[in-house]
């Protein structure tokens, strides 16, 4: 299984992992990550923001990551939902599910995506502040993290 | 013709989220594209000049500056991506 979802909904995390885990009894191991919105960032209150992403685009880099992934470890299940629109701290934004016989695989290959994400899926975050709105800039570290996979 | 896209703060700078554009020889590549729209002046010189990051996507995948473009391609520019 492999399946690649942006949406405007809020995500129903429960029936997510319920579907993958059902998809493969020979899954030993499923490991979920849950991006969620936080009301403060670099140092200002937020109180809402809104996800724009190139339609069309997102789905495909998102599909080159998973099968990247998929070459690197030996993996049951990928699925991912992305969150767009409209969002309230402590929304969930994204969510990625990994599964596989043995867990080690399924923890490297959550973080690999996450990783991947993060540098190459075309989203754009706008946070409201009480000073107004802004555009996120993306973070050094998250520039970093994805160096740390390309020689393993 | 070409589908120029933008997202995210160029959108917001250039007041657009898009234009077609006449394909000619001397926008055959990524970079003879930005030099066209830069000489159009504001906002455009300011948004796309390099000082800021830009990113660039031909067809639905990243490319780069020396990327050739032709008749019919979609181009994408826009800022870092910050989703997740």
């Amino acid at each position: 299984m492999k399946a690649i979802t942006v949406q405007s909904e809020p995500l129903d995390i429960a029936a997510e992992q319920n579907a993958v885990r059902g998809s493969d009894a020979g899954i030993g191991a499923l490991v979920s990550f849950v991006g969620l919105m936080r009301d403060i960032n670099d140092g200002a209150k937020v109180y809402r923001m809104t996800l724009e992403h190139y339609a069309g685009m997102t789905e495909k880099a998102l599909a080159v990551i998973v099968d990247e992934a998929c070459e690197r470890w030996p993996l049951a299940a990928v699925r991912i939902v992305h969150r767009v629109g409209e969002m309230q701290p402590t929304d969930p934004i994204v969510l990625v599910i990994v599964a596989s016989a043995h867990r080690s695989a399924a923890f490297a290959a959550c973080e690999f995506i996450m990783d991947y994400l993060k540098n190459r899926a075309p989203f754009w975050k706008k946070e409201y502040t009480a000073e107004g709105e802004r555009w996120v800039e993306q973070r050094a570290s998250d520039r970093d993290a994805e160096g740390r996979w390309i020689n393993r | 013709m070409m589908q120029i896209i933008y997202f995210g703060r160029l959108r917001e700078q250039l007041q657009s989220s898009g234009e077609k554009l006449e394909y000619s020889a001397k926008s055959g590549s990524v970079r003879g594209l930005l030099e066209q729209l830069c000489q159009r002046g504001e906002p455009w010189a300011s948004a796309l000049d390099g000082r800021a990051t830009v990113l660039v996507a031909v067809n639905q995948e990243m490319a780069g500056a020396e990327t050739a473009l032709a008749d019919g391609d979609e181009v994408a520019f826009f800022p870092p991506v910050t989703g997740g």
